[in-house]
């Protein structure tokens, strides 16, 4: 949706580009907290540095989220690269994520 | 009662939902302040009517709301809502939010969610538009996704404290819950938490579908049990609720005519204004003739009049009506009349009932007709139809409307099987019409079974019906059987005929007893003129003698005088004697005659 610039399959075995996403939360509320830290936990295995992460607190800012389409918390959008995706929850399924976020769980 | 008056003196504040019927159940609307939860299966009408509140609210009393649809795309439901009259699309611009809250299939779910986000933005939005109104529609679609009933009713909880911190006029929640009650547990816990639940209902009857709803829970106020019937006409839904107990119809002493002279004298006088009448009939004995003719008539009068024909076109049945004389062609024409006609298989009586109050708000009549009514009740329940018919006729009486409806009997009977519609009781007159069959012969006949507060003929006439309209003819009755048709024509023929013999006997008799009256009176005549002729006779005879005695007696004297004879004594002799004896047999008689009288008097 957001441009063709590339056509780059989501399941290569490592991200190259750098995953533009945001989380929005609701303050304290338990899931908001337990999914930025289960984020937190998939970036820095999977996405290394490779990553650009913007939390929202809809309580504060909840036009915003209106404008980007979220309504429950906590939710995940990835912006880019193409396609983007979306995540709700905890973020507790973690290949669920991966998968969302187009990557590839390494074969352990 | 009475203590709880006194200890509960104010009323629950509730808010009007501007749907007619329903705050006339809820005896005022929704609870303010409160939530209300509106529970049923898919299509049960539910989504109209939590969008009419808040269309309502915002056009009549300038309260903004906030739709948030769960379950259906906000441009789906404003497109849905086109149908309605409520300007929807213009209302979305400025008073109502719509907020679409329908998760995209493709969205992912990891782990658990919940809605503070979703309530955050709600506040936010609700500050911004001043909402008075909320509608959560379809929120089990949401709860679904959570996929676990204690995160549900975590998520309830926290609407419920979400609306207990903004407060609203009237939150609405729908929610698919069957109606059979296999909801779980936890929407359980969706109808103790609110303060009002109204119970939707869709379901099919003989292939029509009907809409109910009940108010299941009112916490704090009392309202009127039971399941009442929904219709969706083009201002969106309605609830058949109950007319209040109290009749407040005031009776008209004004009479109209019927349409047929010898029926509104049968009547005593025409139908009453504002009354209603029912026909009844086996299909054929000219139920919508008269209903034609008493539309004519008051089309005449330059009423306005409403016909309403199920299952057959209009056009038919004016082209039909004229054949025997009942011309509304021009009063259609001249706006008088209006014609309308529908079908009934496809429609529930619900709709029929919204379309016939749609033409009564059109056309304003003063008299009005519905041929059948009993068409109503061919599709859908017969409870449905009977209540329908029922709700018609009073709002006919509300309106003060002359109405004629006719009804189809299977059965000849009118005292068992009545009407299936059970309109014969709540109809001030009622006329029944039936074949007579006899000595080959088809006759209808016309009975008044009942004509409230008035008079009526207990006779039976026969209709004929003729080039110049229905005409009422005498029957017959003989020998404990009424005669019609060529029986009644025989019998009149020969009462005629005897009418005849009977004048021309007494004619005849008369003449005789005029001739010999004559003949008496010329009989006496001849006998007076005999008399007369007689009496003349007899003097004529007496002074002829009287004459003669004299001339002889002076004939005697003249001769003596001339013999100069002394025959004096001779003559004296013969003569004188004759005359004495005479003169004394009448004086005999004459004494004779007055003796007897004397003795009479003596007696």
């Amino acid at each position: 949706m957001r441009g063709k610039k590339t056509k780059r399959s989501a399941s290569g075995p490592a991200v190259a580009t750098v995953v533009v996403m945001r989380l929005y939360i609701a303050n304290h509320a338990p899931n908001s907290i337990r999914a930025i830290a289960n984020l937190e936990a998939i970036c820095k295995q999977h996405l290394k540095d490779k990553f650009k992460l913007e939390i929202i607190d809809v309580l504060e800012y909840p036009l915003r989220a209106l404008a980007d389409g979220i309504l429950v918390t906590p939710s995940l959008a990835k912006v880019s690269p193409p396609p983007s995706a979306k995540v709700v929850g905890n973020l507790s399924d973690k290949p669920s994520v991966l998968h969302a976020l187009g990557i590839l769980e390494p074969v352990e | 009662m009475n203590a709880s008056k006194s200890a509960a003196p104010q009323p629950l504040p509730k808010i009007a939902t501007g749907i007619p019927g329903f705050d006339e159940l809820s005896h005022g609307g929704l609870p303010q302040f409160r939530t209300s939860l509106l529970r049923g299966g898919p299509g049960s009408g539910k989504t109209v009517f939590a969008l009419q509140s808040l269309v309502n609210a915002a056009r009549r009393r300038q309260e903004p709301g906030i739709f948030v649809a769960f379950e259906e795309n906000t441009s789906q439901i404003i497109a849905n809502a086109a149908s309605f009259d409520w300007g929807l699309p213009a209302l979305a611009k400025n008073k109502l939010y719509f907020l679409d809250a329908k998760l995209s299939p493709d969205v992912v779910k990891s782990g658990e969610f919940d809605l503070s986000g979703m309530l955050a933005i709600l506040k936010a939005k609700k500050e911004e538009i001043g909402a008075k109104w909320i509608v959560f529609d379809g929120i089990d679609v949401l709860l679904t996704l959570l996929q676990n009933p204690v995160a549900e009713m975590r998520e309830i909880y926290r609407i419920r404290d979400w609306l207990a911190d903004n407060e609203v006029n009237a939150a609405i929640i729908t929610a698919k819950i069957d109606s059979d009650g296999t909801g779980v547990v936890h929407y359980g816990f969706l109808q103790f938490m609110v303060d009002c639940v109204v119970r939707f209902e869709r379901r099919l009857e003989h292939g029509v579908a009907l809409h109910r709803l009940e108010i299941t829970k009112y916490r704090g106020s009392d309202f009127v049990a039971g399941e009442y019937p929904v219709s969706f006409g083009p201002s969106g839904m309605e609830v058949g609720a109950p007319e209040p107990a109290e009749i407040k119809q005031v009776a008209s002493g004004e009479r109209v005519s019927a349409g047929v002279e010898r029926l509104d004298t049968m009547l005593g006088g025409g139908l009453f204004r504002g009354s209603s009448t029912l026909i009844t009939g086996v299909p054929g004995t000219s139920k919508t003739t008269l209903a034609g003719k008493f539309a004519e008539a008051a089309c005449r009068r330059g009423e306005r009049t409403l016909f309403v024909s199920f299952d057959e076109a209009a056009d038919r049945i004016a082209r039909n009506l004229t054949s025997v004389g009942i011309q509304l062609k021009t009063h259609i024409k001249s706006g008088v009349l209006r014609m309308y006609s529908s079908r009934t298989e496809t429609i529930g009586a619900e709709d029929h009932l919204v379309k016939l109050k749609t033409l009564i708000r059109e056309h304003r009549p003063r008299c009005m007709v519905i041929d059948p009514i009993s068409a109503i009740a061919k599709t859908g329940g017969i409870a449905a139809a009977r209540a329908v018919a029922n709700r018609f006729i009073y709002l006919a009486k509300d309106e003060k409307i002359t109405v004629l409806v006719t009804a189809i009997n299977e059965g000849d009977q009118p005292e068992t099987e009545a009407t299936d519609l059970q309109i014969s009781t709540i109809a001030d007159t009622w006329i029944h019409l039936s074949y007579l069959i006899r000595s080959g012969e088809r006759n209808r006949a016309l009975t008044i079974i009942k004509s409230r507060g008035t008079w009526h003929s207990n006779q039976v006439r026969e209709l004929v019906l003729s080039d110049a309209g229905p005409i009422l003819a005498d029957v017959y009755t003989a020998g404990g059987e009424v005669l019609m048709g060529t029986l009644r024509w025989e019998k009149e023929s020969e009462e005629k005929a005897k009418t005849l013999q009977r004048r021309a006997e007494f004619d005849h008799k008369r003449h005789e007893l005029q001739a010999a009256e004559a003949d008496t009176r010329s009989r006496i005549k001849a006998l007076q003129q005999d008399l007369e002729r007689q009496r003349v006779e007899l003097e004529m005879y007496s002074s002829d003698n009287e004459a003669r005695i004299v001339s002889s007696s002076d004939k005697e004297k003249e001769l003596r005088r001339i013999r100069s004879a002394d025959p004096a004594g001779r003559a004296a002799t013969g003569t004188v004697p004759t005359l004495a004896k005479r003169r004394a047999s009448d004086g005999s008689g004459n004494s004779g005659r007055k003796s007897k009288k004397d003795a009479l008097d003596a007696r």
